[in-house]
């Protein structure tokens, strides 16, 4: 093999303190190296060409670029070597800045540690084989998560564009949070009046496939060709029948045993029950948990009152399987409990703030049905305990967030914004009163945001402190709110009719089941986690699954919308072509070693290993072996050091060719 | 990296540090210190507000402050900072770092008192409350507060005549000889 | 059952019938205390307030006796002795730097301190049916504020119960058959070691904690600590003599409400050396009562 070496010097980022002439130099004397030479900026243009000059002068079989780390630049060497008829699978790169001129001071240790590493890289070139990308078809339809207003914007954009997508939604109705917002901020637009257009045009869509009330139980495949099991909870109404006439939920007797999820426990609902009037689809569930018939087959009154024969007892959930190309994950967030903590919790809740045993003392999207105009008040002001009208007010932000003692150190984003709005809400439709909102920074960042909030202080008199409050206790029908204004060094005592918590945005509790189950990553958090925060924001590290909305972290209506149009486009970009290129660096089993103990199954991260059964001739079973799904597999590498038989090679990155790497080191 | 190489002078924010095990910088100024203080009305600056005079350096401010002589140590901060900082043992600090620097404490009776209370205990191994009034008053020349109630706790038997001495009482003033912050020269 | 017993300085003062008190009832409940040989002062608000090592030291001799003396578990009485306590053992287990130092400046060695054990925690472990078994007197009359104060549950981690809404005392309260009230200032501080030197402080502290008990229902309050005790006894003359119309109300240590339940009268207890009079009607013989 012939092999030229190509040491950049990225401008001054490694030439600063790497001597890349004394590299060059070096790399030269290396066996089977016939070329070696340095250059300012190896990425460019003219250091491409260098490159491929070199190949066709001196016929070279094998190329060794000293730069910067492959996660950069691979890609251009390669295709550089390609370009000049070289198998671009023969290029590796030594990575001389991240891991020599960035980490280190001394210019001679730093020249020494990037000839090691060259002499390295050349070691391994000089096995590698030429290999060839692997093709696979793509299935082009789309499986939605979530049916929140990112989960629409995303089953909208794809299926505008032409392609099918199945839309999963868990709860009853799609909509999620945004359906029991009042009015948005900063433009004060009502929500579900902006919202229900959107929802009704996903129920009608020709390309979608609608499946509320449904959970994702299993992800199998790889991108470009999923295989989806979907659980279709029974709802106990058929809803080929149901015409959601209503009848049902009038008539129900069971009125008060169940508070309403979509008021936010400040009402109660039927046993039959749809979540709101403008739910889609307008089809009723039969919460089996409060139901009489369920509980001691006494009651039908829903089977007797409908008039199409729609009330459905012994249905049972149904398993649906989907082919799926591309998935986008749009699960949503919960709100931090004022509650006392839930067991096995990080969350420990406020116990100075009451843990929720104020009936006054309530959460943001409480206070959100509260002004609504569907809500339990109708939009006036009454709060939770004497349905008076508050006539002081007192907002206390950052709840759960930016609290690693009782909740969670981010800063939850949307909280100063939705409490700027709630204030000048209340404050507009009671002019006598008195709104104080508890901060500790504003943050506004955004198109008309800090406008907003100085609008709340400046025109609609909301009083800013800024304090965090300590405590909060019942005086006389009173809240009694102990601050300090910190930027005037005095205490703040305030004897509040309501408060209202801003509590932090928290990931769903099941979040971290379901990206174990559709294996992608998620942070401490709970969050999904993008593969690059600054360039690869809505792709997750699983080929084909992509990220919308404030499953990925606490963002608002706007910043959730452009995601889920991002997503809905890589999803697109995908559709885009009919055959998918992966890299060839992948795992490969030896049929004849393996023993099939299948260590190598329980250590894949991807799913990629499978069972083979191998037969003879005659058609008899010989034994089970690991199989590696070649669309799945990461080339990771795990199995390869797991497999105790050494019968699970990488491709590319074969034990010979990491032992001639560590031998080229001593 | 040789650009970051400074030389870094001891601070009175270090000697927190030490003695605290956790770094001032952690504080945030959210204030809710401040806010749950039962001492708050009474104090001439915030808590936070010590504690940003001594993120600033301006620890003149700090060491002179009634503040950190009125904290009662009874930990409402401690337990309820959403950075878990530990405001009460900051504040012990504080005080330990002025006493070591002979600063002029202001309200000087809740010095009196405590050094009063710990010459007790060096004395004689446990609190003996008729020599801690008999001393606090001398020193303090509060002597008038509080009389009408020690006939009462005399004839109960709550103020005894002689203090009890432990018998580790040598090993008890040598701790104190050891640990005692004394003012630096 | 058999615990050492670190009864802190207070118990032999000013506190004498809180000491009295937990003698009398746990040689009906059948708990022998052995008291740590040659205990000397926690060091107490005055030395950590002055310094963070002699705090650590005077805490750690104690601890370092009781280890000594083969104590697997101790129990401090005292609220603010318990917190230093406790608070020197974390302290103690983290830093092990902190501890060999210690360890030089005490001339003694520390490796298994004992279990810590406050009063509501203490009954908890000696278990309040114990309490409800032998109860004699029937308390249903005292509608009873319990007063935590600001050392038995705080800071958070080192005690079991919540550090912002307990409710363990109150479990131990109902077990004797008084009834609790709910209220605000539970763990409101009362000024504690100001008590001399700022009494001013102390008497507004204090008066708010009364008031807040007294509105919410309260006909006697509860504490465990002789500081708190101190403050909130005595310290009622003086809130008296500023505002005539405050009213006073009785204040028991948690021992002294256990004896009562038990049938011990209030010169056992030593009750009657309290400031302000205990004199709420309280009904003997519960047994009596109900096989009438």
């Amino acid at each position: 093999m012939k092999i030229g070496v190509f040491i950049c010097h990225c401008g001054e980022n490694i030439g600063r303190t790497v001597d890349c002439a004394r590299v060059s130099k070096a790399a030269g004397f290396f066996p089977n190296v016939v070329h070696s030479v340095d250059y300012k900026y190896m990425c460019s243009d003219p250091g491409q060409n260098i490159i491929k000059q070199a190949i066709k002068d001196l016929q070279l079989d094998g190329v060794v670029v000293g730069s910067c780390s492959p996660h950069m630049h691979e890609k251009t060497f390669r295709k550089a070597v390609a370009d000049a008829g070289v198998n671009p699978f023969l290029c590796e790169i030594a990575n001389l800045r991240e891991h020599v001129s960035w980490v280190h001071d001394d210019m001679d240790v730093a020249t020494d540690k990037a000839i090691d590493l060259v002499r390295f890289a050349v070691e391994k070139v000089k096995r590698n084989a030429p290999l060839k990308t692997i093709q696979v078809p793509v299935t082009k339809r789309t499986l939605v998560i979530g049916g929140g207003i990112s989960g629409i914007q995303a089953a909208l954009d794809v299926a505008n564009a032409g392609y099918e997508v199945v839309l999963v939604e868990k709860e009853p109705s799609i909509g999620g949070h945004m359906s029991q917002l009042s009015e948005t901020f900063p433009t004060l637009d009502c929500s579900q009046c902006i919202l229900t257009p959107r929802m009704v045009e996903v129920y009608q869509h020709p390309k979608i496939k609608l499946l509320t009330y449904s959970e994702v139980e299993k992800v199998e495949g790889f991108i470009g060709n999923f295989k989806v099991t979907i659980r279709k909870k029974a709802r106990k109404v058929d809803d080929t029948k149901c015409t959601g006439c209503g009848d049902c939920m009038q008539k129900c007797p069971i009125k008060k045993k169940a508070l309403s999820e979509f008021d936010e426990n400040l009402t109660t609902r039927s046993a039959i029950y749809v979540p709101f009037p403008q739910a889609v689809p307008n089809i009723p569930v039969i919460d089996t948990e409060v139901c009489t018939y369920f509980k001691n087959g006494k009651c039908s009154m829903c089977k007797k009152v409908c008039g199409r024969d729609a009330i459905f007892f012994e249905q049972e959930d149904q398993m649906l399987t989907e082919e799926i190309g591309a998935i986008i994950v749009a699960t949503g967030y919960k709100l931090y409990t004022i509650d006392k903590k839930p067991k096995n919790s990080e969350i420990k809740g406020y116990g100075e703030y009451g843990y929720g045993k104020y009936k006054d003392v309530i959460d943001g999207l409480q206070f959100e049905r509260i002004a609504s105009a569907s809500g339990p008040t109708s939009g006036e002001f009454k709060r939770p305990s004497d349905g008076k009208e508050p006539k002081k007010i007192v907002f206390i932000q950052c709840v759960g967030s930016r609290d690693e003692s009782k909740g969670f150190s981010y800063c939850s984003k949307i909280c100063c914004m939705y409490t700027a709005k709630h204030a000048m809400l209340y404050k507009h439709k009671v002019h006598d009163g008195e709104a104080y909102v508890f901060y500790m920074d504003i943050r506004s960042g955004g198109k008309m945001y800090d406008e907003f909030v100085r609008r709340a202080i400046e025109e609609d008199g909301v009083k800013y402190i800024r304090g965090r409050v300590s405590r909060i206790y019942e005086e006389n029908g009173k809240y009694i709110v102990k601050g300090e204004d910190t930027l005037a060094g005095v205490p703040v005592e305030i004897d509040a009719d309501m408060v209202v918590l801003a509590t932090a945005m928290i990931a769903q509790p099941e979040a971290s089941k379901l990206a174990q189950t559709i294996g992608i990553p998620y942070d401490k958090y709970g969050y999904f986690v993008e593969v690059h925060p600054k360039l690869r924001p809505v792709e997750s590290s699983s080929g084909g699954i992509f990220l919308a909305g404030a499953c990925h972290s606490p963002r608002d209506i706007p910043d959730s919308v452009a995601m889920a149009s991002a997503a809905a486009a890589k999803a697109m970009v995908l559709f885009g072509s009919d055959m998918l290129e992966r890299e060839p660096t992948i795992a490969l089993v030896n049929e004849n070693l393996c023993a099939g103990c299948f260590y190598c199954k329980k250590v894949c991260a991807y799913n990629a290993i499978e069972v083979k059964q191998i037969f003879d001739r005659q058609g008899n079973f010989v034994k089970e072996v690991a199989y590696v799904n070649s669309g799945l597999c990461q080339g990771c590498g795990t199995c390869n050091a797991t497999c105790p038989s050494k019968s699970i090679e990488l491709i590319g990155y074969t034990d010979e060719q990491i032992y001639a790497e560590i031998a080229a080191l001593m | 990296m040789s650009h970051h190489n400074t030389t870094h002078v001891r601070t009175i924010s270090d000697d927190i540090s030490d003695i605290t095990s956790q770094n001032p910088e952690l504080c945030y100024q959210c204030g809710k210190c401040s806010a749950g203080c039962p001492l708050r009305n009474y104090m001439d600056e915030a808590p936070n507000v010590v504690v940003r005079y001594i993120q600033l350096g301006l620890y003149e401010k700090a060491l002179n402050s009634a503040t950190i002589w009125l904290c009662a140590g009874c930990l409402t901060c401690s337990s309820r900072c959403p950075k878990n900082f530990d405001l009460a043992k900051f504040m012990d600090a504080v005080r330990e770092i002025a006493l070591r620097n002979g600063i002029k404490v202001k309200d000087k009776n809740i010095l009196k008192f405590h050094k009063a209370f710990l010459r007790q205990i060096k004395n004689h191994g446990r609190s003996w409350e008729m020599g801690l009034v008999k001393d606090y008053k001398m020193t303090s020349f509060d002597l008038f507060s509080d009389v009408e109630n020690s006939p009462k706790m005399l004839l109960d038997g709550k103020l005894n005549i002689f203090p009890h001495n432990v018998k580790g009482k040598d090993k008890i003033k040598s701790i104190f000889e050891k640990t005692e912050v004394k003012k630096c020269k | 059952m058999q615990i050492g017993y670190y009864p802190g300085c207070s118990q032999e003062g000013t506190a004498k019938e809180y000491d009295k008190s937990l003698r009398e009832i746990l040689k009906i409940l059948n708990v022998d205390l052995t008291e740590i040989d040659d205990w000397s002062c926690c060091g107490a608000t005055s030395a950590h307030v002055t310094s963070h090592k002699l705090s650590l030291a005077l805490s750690a001799r104690n601890l370092a006796l009781a280890e000594k003396q083969g104590m697997k578990e101790i129990f401090a009485p005292c609220a603010a002795c318990y917190n230093r306590l406790a608070s020197s053992k974390t302290e103690l287990q983290n830093h092990q730097e902190q501890k060999y130092e210690i360890e030089t400046i005490i001339e003694e060695k520390i490796n298994n301190i004992p279990e810590i054990y406050n009063i509501v925690n203490f009954f908890q472990k000696v278990g309040k049916e114990k309490i409800t078994e032998k109860k004699k007197t029937d308390l249903k009359n005292l509608k009873a504020a319990c007063y935590y104060g600001c050392l038995l549950v705080r800071p958070n981690g080192i005690n079991t119960d919540d550090s912002e809404q307990p409710d363990s005392m109150e479990e131990i309260v109902k077990a004797t058959g008084a009834q609790t009230v709910d209220w605000n200032f539970k763990l409101e501080c009362c000024g504690a070691a100001h008590s001399i030197a700022r009494t001013d402080i102390v008497v507004d502290l204090s008066k708010k904690i009364l008031d807040d008990a007294q509105k919410h229902g309260a006909n006697v309050m509860i504490v465990a600590c002789p500081m708190c005790h101190s403050n909130l006894d005595m310290r009622q003359k003086n809130i008296k003599s500023k505002f005539s119309d405050y009213k006073v109300i009785p204040v028991l240590y948690l021992s002294e409400l256990i004896g009562l339940a038990l049938g011990l009268s209030k010169k056992e207890l030593g009750i009657d050396t309290h400031f302000i009079e205990f004199d709420l009607p309280i009904k003997n013989n519960v047994q009596e009562e109900v096989s009438a």
